[in-house]
């Protein structure tokens, strides 16, 4: 088991060296970083000694060794546009998009295989043939029109709820958290769903038809010709079975929830990475950028494995003894 | 009730009598069981042969009403020890399966539930029956398994059903459809999907348990041998209907159906010892599909004895020596 740890480690590893090449080749081709950190009136003086400064007269690979380096350790350079280090940036900016994506995707997984599995028993029932129907409107709308439109009904038309910001935030051991204060989880509300609801229909359809493919088989029919109660086959039996596929696409999904909020968080201010990465695309601060970039490889990485170390958890075939 | 020897539904283990299926479809309405008929008496195997599309598994599923939709029963009763179960209510219903009618399935690498420990199946349906506490379930996993001949069956309570081999899953399967202490054990092809050297084994052991407890067996096969070697009667079906059911030898011996000297004739030395050897002679023809069952006798275009009769009225099921026979050649022919 550990040595299948370690594989899956140094796996993501080299996935993320790929993406770190990525990050650190948008420094070369994108844009030129003294011009933009200096401006028209400095002279030829000034920007030696800045590219001597910012290491771009080494060559190439010294540089990208140099960035991996750096970037292991958490530094990533400092911000084209404002001078700050981009890793104060991002920790500083992290908690809003954890708690945004850590609230849509909980929404997402437990209403998504909530309704997929009612769905999937109730297949003829008129209530789960009203909520599939319903579920297109989710995969099909965009996600920037759902804020927009949450935001006309339930901020303007209601006023019910804010239509942008975190609201008040209360710092709880250094975290800046919108969770704890009222203002801040009314805040959270419309954002959550905004970004949660197209996972959500694709995590409903994607768990009811795997459940509906497991009640054809022959150990439900089995367990059906045992005796057991409806209730014991769908979800002493069916469910386990189902979600056992499921795992690894909700786990994609959660990734991307964390990943992309970046339109979510345009729409309603949400002083996340994503705002800030959106911002720094404006201003060409690549630095920012390219931390940016390494931390989605690292999000996806880490959920993937902890995704195949829950496979193992929940199928006994793949249990490596 | 006077058209049927043998028992009536309340001496018998398991009374069918006309029962019919039907599966609705676009192009017509589908009867794969048409009016069949037949009795198991307590502790008997009765053997259910014949083609594949003759209805046997339809059979089997409609008695413990496990039909996939949109199959459903469209007529005739079935008793059970003298109860009427085709019409009763789920919640009596899902205690006649496993508690009093157990089922074994074609393959067994499909039967079981991949993700649950076989000794938690094991003890979810003791529970569920016999109402025993947790403990004592556990302890009737394991004998159950010993009782199957699971080596080591101490061991293999937590095992998974991914650990075993195909013969020694159905064997658990088995188990799984015993320990619910049923009178009636429903085995659809039980040994088809096993290797040849383990079949014997298998079906050895279904019948050594069931002769043990008195456990009444509707084994359902296409196989000859296992026909010859396991049951006491057997029932043929042709295209959804009873053509022929009764003692085993007198059916493999001395058919009076036409279309059962035909299957017989066309099997290798059903009977074992039998040294008589015989060129293999072929049925012409095919069974018809369930879109254009022939009217009459459905057999009787590939019949060698068809007279005018047979493609008119369906013949009725008369005895014939110790058989109850469907066909013309051992009926009065009506006027008219």
């Amino acid at each position: 088991m550990i040595a299948y740890i370690i594989r899956r480690v140094l796996q993501g590893s080299v996935v993320l060296a790929v993406v770190g090449f990525i990050a650190f080749a948008m420094f070369r081709f994108m844009g030129n970083p003294i011009e933009n950190m200096l401006g028209q009136e400095a002279t030829r003086l000034d920007r030696a000694a800045l590219a001597e400064r910012l290491g771009l007269n080494d060559p190439v690979p010294v540089q990208y060794v140099k960035f991996l380096g750096k970037a292991v350790q958490g530094d990533f350079g400092v911000s084209y546009r404002n001078g700050v280090p981009v890793a104060e940036m991002i920790v500083q900016r992290l908690p809003a998009t954890l708690e945004l994506a850590f609230v849509s995707a909980v929404l997402a997984v437990f209403f998504g295989i909530v309704l997929g599995v009612f769905t999937a028993i109730r297949r003829d029932g008129v209530l789960a043939n009203i909520v599939m129907s319903t579920s297109l409107i989710g995969v099909s709308l965009p996600t920037f029109l759902i804020g927009v439109l949450l935001i006309w009904v339930f901020a303007v038309e209601l006023g019910w709820l804010p239509s942008f910001g975190r609201g008040e935030t209360a710092n709880l051991f250094g975290w800046e958290s919108g969770l704890v204060t009222a203002s801040g989880l009314k805040s959270m509300i419309l954002p959550a769903i905004t970004l949660g609801l197209y996972q959500m229909t694709l995590v409903m359809r994607l768990v009811r038809s795997e459940m509906l493919e497991v009640l054809r088989t022959d150990y439900i029919r089995f367990a059906r010709a045992r005796g057991l109660s409806d209730r014991a086959v769908n979800f002493g039996h069916a469910l386990k079975n189902t979600l056992v596929p499921v795992i690894t696409i909700i786990g994609m999904q959660v990734g991307q929830i964390a990943a992309f909020a970046i339109v979510t968080e345009t729409v309603f201010q949400w002083p996340g990475v994503g705002l800030l990465f959106i911002n720094s695309i404006q201003f060409v601060d690549i630095p920012v950028m390219a931390a940016y970039l390494l931390l989605v490889g690292v999000l996806f990485v880490t959920i993937n494995l902890i995704v195949d170390l829950l496979y193992a958890v929940v199928d006994p075939r793949l249990r490596v003894t | 009730m006077t058209a049927h020897t043998g028992a009536t539904p309340a001496q018998s283990l398991l009374s069918v009598r006309d029962l019919i299926v039907e599966i609705p479809t676009r192009r017509g309405v589908l009867r794969p069981v048409d009016g069949v008929s037949f009795e198991i008496q307590a502790g008997e195997i009765l053997g259910v042969v014949g083609e594949s599309g003759a209805g046997k598994s339809i059979t089997g599923a409609a008695i413990i009403r496990l039909l996939e939709r949109p199959a459903r029963i469209a007529g005739g009763s079935v008793h059970l020890a003298g109860r009427r179960i085709d019409t009763l209510d789920s919640d009596s219903l899902r205690r006649v399966r496993g508690g009093q009618i157990g089922t074994v399935f074609q393959d067994p690498s499909t039967s079981l539930d991949p993700l649950q420990r076989i000794g938690d199946q094991l003890a979810e349906t003791a529970r569920l029956h016999l109402g025993v506490s947790r403990s004592n379930a556990r302890e009737r996993a394991l004998q159950a398994l010993i009782d199957v001949g699971i080596p080591g069956a101490a061991e293999r309570l937590d095992a998974y059903p991914h650990e075993f081999s195909g013969g020694m899953r159905q064997r658990v399967v088995i188990a799984l459809a015993l320990i619910g202490e049923p009178d009636l054990v429903i085995a659809d092809e039980p040994t088809t999907a096993l290797d040849v050297s383990v079949q014997a084994q298998v079906l050895g052991l279904l019948k050594n348990l069931c002769r043990e407890r008195g456990t009444g067996v509707m084994l359902i096969t296409h196989d000859m041998g296992v026909i010859a070697e396991t049951t006491d009667r057997v029932a043929v079906l042709y295209a959804g209907r009873v053509a022929e059911v009764g003692p085993t030898p007198a059916v493999l011996t001395d058919a009076a159906h036409p279309y059962t000297r035909g299957l017989m004739a066309s099997t290798p030395n059903p009977i074992p010892g039998d040294k008589h050897q015989r060129r293999l002679q072929q049925i012409p023809g095919s069974m018809p599909g369930l879109l254009s069952v022939p009217t009459g006798c459905a057999f009787h275009p590939r019949c060698e004895h068809t007279m005018a009769i047979c493609s008119q009225r369906r013949p009725p099921s008369v005895p014939v020596r110790s058989s109850d026979v469907g066909c013309w050649l051992h009926s009065e022919v009506p006027e008219t």
